[in-house]
């Protein structure tokens, strides 16, 4: 067993242990911190894979932006310290089975399926060579779902103002 | 290069969309919802990336769909915090079952 494999095992367990603690935590607050976590640690495995840009943005668009966004609206709604109400036995047992059995089957499924590479040389994903491809305009190009979400930030941005904006009541 | 495998990574990823799963299934507070959706959408692209990665090597539009579905899900997060923010002004809840103006 190398150093490799227990850091992914450490990781999986960062991921995963976060998330269930996200999905399970009696208060809001301390759910977020630990969607911090379990977003920090899929980062991680980001840089684990040597896809060290992806990583870059995960921590900056999810640990930064997001999160924060999601602490802030935690303290602008909720009293952020009280318990929320637990969920009857009834709806977290039948959601637990049918969350088991969904899992078990699609592990199933990848435990059955054989993956073939293509055994190409691999492309190194480097900052130089996702802005050539991405922006491309010959082959292996995305400038054009680049625009457009480039148009679906802008329009997201507006929206958000113009849904949260506080009228002042007419005289 | 690392010796883990392909399968590993997806098991993982799986079992993060199924802990999202359960998340959406039993909360009742739209912000806890929310945060569901971000584990899903995360699960999501870290298949992207483990297919990019040891599949279709030669290729990079495994991590152009990464980026995205972060730009999308950032927009997402942002328009979903503003109605659930409206919301809270007009409702004085968050919780799900209060927001029930739209069902009849």
């Amino acid at each position: 067993m190398s150093a490799s494999v227990i850091i992914f095992y450490i990781l999986s367990a960062v991921i995963l242990g976060g998330a269930l603690l996200a999905v399970t935590a009696s208060k809001i607050f301390r759910a977020a911190v630990f969607l911090l976590f379990s977003l920090i640690g899929i980062a991680g495995l980001y840089f684990y894979l040597n896809y060290e840009f992806l990583g870059a943005v995960q921590i900056v668009v999810y640990v930064g932006g997001i999160v924060v966004l999601i602490i802030f609206s935690i303290f602008l709604t909720a009293d952020s310290g009280s318990d929320m109400q637990r969920p009857p036995l009834g709806r977290a047992l039948f959601s637990a089975l049918a969350v088991a059995f969904g899992c078990a089957l699609t592990l199933y499924f990848i435990k059955q399926q054989v993956f073939v590479s293509n055994m190409k040389e691999a492309l190194e994903p480097s900052a130089r060579n996702i802005g050539r491809q991405m922006l491309s305009t010959t082959q292996h190009g995305y400038i054009l779902p680049f625009e457009v979400i480039s148009i679906l930030l802008l329009a997201s941005m507006v929206g958000c103002i113009v849904i949260a904006i506080k009228l002042k009541p007419q005289e | 290069m690392n010796e883990i495998g392909l399968t590993p990574i997806l098991v993982v990823s799986t079992a993060l969309f199924f802990i999202g799963m359960y998340g959406f299934f039993t909360r009742r507070n739209m912000i806890t919802i929310l945060m569901s959706i971000e584990l899903i959408l995360n699960s999501a692209n870290i298949n992207f990336v483990a297919f990019n990665k040891y599949l279709y090597a030669d290729k990079l539009d495994g991590l152009f769909f990464t980026v995205f579905i972060i730009a999308i899900a950032a927009a997402e997060a942002a328009v979903a915090i503003a109605i659930i923010i409206h919301l809270y002004r007009n409702y004085k809840s968050i919780d799900i079952n209060d927001a029930e103006i739209l069902k009849y």
